[in-house]
């Protein structure tokens, strides 16, 4: 572990900090340290203890034996107020604001001013105040616009204003690039770099590699609740990162496929259009075919995907999964053509998170287990979840005890797989299938959909990552507007040719239906 | 010094970890309500000693079965994460429709078949109320809540009325024999308002453990949205407990008319808090995912043990409520505290 030599005593220090969860030790000594005014990647996989250490710095959990100071100054939170008022500001991943009041509001949720002598909030200094704050994050918007109206970025941006406000010496950010689009990436990283000029300390942490090596100076890599190393960027490289993250070397991301694409046609989709959502789509999917679906938040890519599925309904155009057409859109219908739906909403749309692992995968198809009218045989599916827990390669084998919202986010995404596996799809869609999982979690993920294409299945595949899309695809199709603006085969990729794609304007069709 | 003194804030830490969870078994466990009925019994036998007597509980239990018929389909419901506020309606209504079909003076049908016939609409009865309920909450998107606390009033009001046609009174008498006896007979020393309730619950239980539509109901009730994704007939399996515990409450109301042995349309008034308080103190979370038709009977027992003890003790009724709603309010706050902090559903 190499150290840096420093004049300047750190803003933050954490040593040696130790936790277990009954009886279970998740943190064996997590030491690391932040300065004013820099950036540090906190990288690892899921499980690897960054988000209780994150927690136990936010005064959520408190830790059993290890010591922190900030500013110099002993620090140990005793709860996620005292942290607060100590000038740590966590950003969470799902964003805590409250989408039924407005900006300012929220921003002064905790501390509304008043006017002096009397319990009234003094609006005018607040929307002036709001106004400054939102001004430091580059948010032109009235302050007393609802949240909820707001886009994924900006609220993000409320957040760090409101951190702002409390006057935040360190700034932890969780996932914050997830579910923006480039451009509100850019904008976040400005204000970062902002910030680290003001003195502030920044913990970033991500599955997001690229960012992190864009934003921090210096990383720390943690594996099984210990640091394994922690070092400047210049001396580190993505995959020197990623070996020291999983803890052994990552030869190949994309696994090779043995097989190729059939000539049967899987999904046939014709003039598909929904105002507003999407325009005349036309396109096929071959058996044993993987094609990639790329293009920019809010290019109605995932939108496309709930069309077909089903979830959304459509104006015109027609869907034929193996020559069936769908006849009555919804998604039994479609599930019993052959088609699965991995959603990108995996808390909300992809699993009963109260539910055991078993429950979770016997939904899709309770009628396969029918021993009499309407029984079902538990027995049968205990045992088929069990194999399918095998398959997808869960870290537990224990399906009927282990809730779904007890496992890692790449777990429960497994889970979501097995479950839609269980109906052995013709054409499965996947929606961002790799979104906030860890980097091991994700190469299972590929096996996985090589493996089902391997077996006459289809996948096609939405991500944001266009190096997924291009590690596993056949064929990429990009998506802008809900217009399709390019296909690219496979000897094709090239990178700089499908952004420009997924960024080109759409026709002069497009302005007439407008 | 330092070492010592950390060894034993950590031991001390842990002992009161390991009480903690101690303490947590036994509040998260499924014979919880079973054993605080048992300890009550044993705690009251000094104050109430017919407590411990064969006839008292003879009457707890004939007190115990149309309530736990009713409260079976409020854990339905309860599971979709629902709440049928119309059961004591539909339990005065089919009361009233029976006895003016069956009624001996001058009921629309005479004869044998008089009370199955009565019995059979009784049953419709609540699965047409139950139909309307699941109809209004899934077609127009209503909250249960809204939708039942409407249907209740409406219902109630239109049994007061109907009755109004078949009696100068308010109630409507003279039942065939072949009816009341299901509130007063036995087959082989069992009461048959016993083997009714009991064949219920085991039916209950049944489509809740075993079943595809079992699955359904208790997946809505963790995330309708997951469901829907999954295939699972959302609409339909939200109609099917309405329609359930609409049935449900009308067999309750062929037992309590059949005790009474006289239709009445204020049967069902004073039991509403009795249904749902039962099913809550059972376990069944109002939060929806979670009950069993066990939990159930447990609650029904304990809610009629203190119903029982108290009468025996010569309470009042004001006193009686108090208690019952102080007990509600506990069981309720357990389940919230479950939920909540303890993290376990």
């Amino acid at each position: 572990m190499q150290t840096v030599q420093r004049s300047s005593p750190p803003l933050l220090s954490v040593e040696g900090i130790t936790k277990s969860f009954f009886g279970v030790r998740v943190l064996h000594g997590v030491s690391f340290e932040l300065w004013p005014g820099e950036a540090l990647g906190l990288l690892g996989e899921n499980g690897s203890g960054k988000s209780t250490s994150m927690n136990i710095l936010g005064g959520v959990h408190q830790p059993d034996g290890g010591r922190m100071s900030l500013g110099g100054v002993p620090y140990a939170p005793q709860s996620p107020r005292e942290a607060s008022r100590a000038g740590i500001a966590f950003i969470h991943q799902e964003l805590n604001l409250f989408p039924n009041l407005s900006i300012e509001e929220n921003l002064f949720i905790t501390d509304f001013p008043k006017r002096s002598g009397v319990p009234f909030i003094d609006r005018r200094w607040m929307r002036k105040r709001a106004r400054e704050l939102l001004a430091e994050v580059d948010l032109d918007l009235p302050p007393t616009r609802l949240v909820g109206n707001l886009a994924q970025g900006e609220r993000q941006l409320v957040e760090i204003a409101k951190a702002l406000h409390a006057d935040a010496k360190v700034l932890i950010l969780d996932e914050p690039t997830t579910s923006l689009t480039r451009r509100e990436v850019e904008r976040l990283f400005a204000i970062v770099n902002r910030l680290k000029s003001r003195g502030v300390g920044i913990i970033f942490i991500s599955h997001a590699l690229e960012d992190v090596m864009h934003v921090c100076e210096r990383m720390t890599v943690l594996r099984d609740g210990a640091v394994v190393g922690t070092d400047l960027r210049e001396r580190l490289s993505l995959p020197g990162i990623i070996s020291m993250m999983v803890g052994r070397s990552i030869d190949a991301i994309y696994p090779e496929r043995s097989t190729g694409p059939r000539e049967e046609v899987a999904l046939r989709v014709r003039n598909l259009t929904q105002r507003g959502v999407a325009n005349n789509i036309s396109f096929d999917i071959r058996t044993g075919e993987v094609v990639g679906l790329s293009g920019l938040m809010g290019s109605g890519r995932s939108e496309l995907a709930r069309l077909i599925f089903g979830l959304d309904p459509l104006d015109s155009g027609t869907i034929e999964v193996a020559g069936t057409r769908l006849e009555r859109p919804g998604p039994k219908a479609s599930m019993a053509a052959g088609l699965a739906f991995l959603t990108e909403d995996r808390r909300n749309e992809g699993l009963l998170m109260d539910a055991s692992i078993v429950d979770n995968i016997g939904l899709t198809f309770l009628k396969r287990f029918k021993v009499g009218p309407g029984v079902i045989s538990g027995k049968a599916l205990n045992t088929t979840a069990a194999e399918l827990a095998r398959m997808v390669h869960l870290s537990t084998d224990r399906v009927q005890e282990t809730l779904a919202k007890h496992l890692s986010g790449g777990n429960q995404q497994k889970v979501v797989i097995a479950k839609w596996l269980l109906r052995r799809p013709k054409v499965f869609i996947l929606d961002e299938p790799t979104r906030g999982i860890d980097v091991g979690a994700k190469q299972e993920v590929y096996r996985i959909i090589n493996r089902l294409v391997e077996e006459g299945g289809a996948v096609f595949l939405i991500s944001s990552e266009i190096e997924e899309v291009m590690g596993l695809s056949d064929r990429i199709l990009t998506i802008n507007k809900g217009e399709i603006t390019g296909a690219f085969e496979r000897s094709g990729f090239d990178r700089e040719a499908i952004l420009a794609a997924a960024m080109a304007p759409v026709g002069p069709k497009r302005e007439a239906y407008a | 010094m330092l070492v010592s003194e950390a060894v034993s804030r950590k031991a001390e830490r842990e002992a009161s970890r390991s009480k903690w969870k101690a303490a947590a078994s036994v509040v998260l466990s499924e014979y919880l309500v079973l054993a605080l009925c048992v300890l009550y019994t044993l705690v009251m036998i000094p104050v109430v000693p017919e407590i411990a007597t064969v006839e008292v509980w003879q009457n707890i239990l004939s007190d115990m079965m149309p309530l736990l018929i009713v409260s079976l389909g409020q854990t339905i419901v309860l599971i979709i994460a629902g709440i049928d506020l119309s059961v004591t309606a539909i339990i005065s209504m089919a009361s009233v429709v029976g006895a003016s079909i069956m009624t001996q003076s001058d009921g629309y049908l005479s004869g044998p078949l008089a009370a199955p016939a009565a019995m059979a609409a009784m049953l419709l009865v609540g699965a047409g109320i139950g139909l309307l309920n699941g109809l209004s909450i899934t077609r127009l998107n209503m909250p249960a809540f809204v939708v039942t606390l409407a249907t209740t009033t409406f219902f109630g009001g239109c049994a007061i009325w109907y009755t109004t046609f078949h009696s100068t009174t308010t109630s409507i008498y003279d039942l065939p024999d072949m009816f009341i006896s299901i509130g007063d007979r036995d087959i082989a020393g069992i009461p048959i308002a016993v083997i009714v309730a009991v064949t219920a619950a085991l039916i209950v239980h049944g489509v809740l453990a075993y079943t595809i539509l079992g699955r359904w109901l208790y997946a809505v009730g963790k995330n309708p949205r997951t469901a829907y994704v999954s295939g699972v007939p959302v609409r339909t399996t939200v109609m099917a407990a309405f329609v359930l515990s609409g049935m449900l409450a009308a067999l309750a109301s062929i037992v309590y008319t059949a005790r009474l042995q006289t239709g009445t349309p204020i049967l069902g008034e004073r039991i509403l808090l009795d249904v749902v308080g039962a099913v809550v103190i059972g376990g069944t979370s109002l939060f929806g995912g979670k009950g069993k038709v066990i939990w159930t009977v447990f609650g029904v027992l304990f809610l009629v043990l203190i119903d029982t003890t108290l009468k025996l003790l010569g309470a009042s009724l004001f006193a009686i409520y108090v208690i019952k709603g102080s007990v509600i309010l506990a069981a309720a706050l357990l389940d919230t505290l479950r939920t909540r902090y303890l993290g376990v559903r």
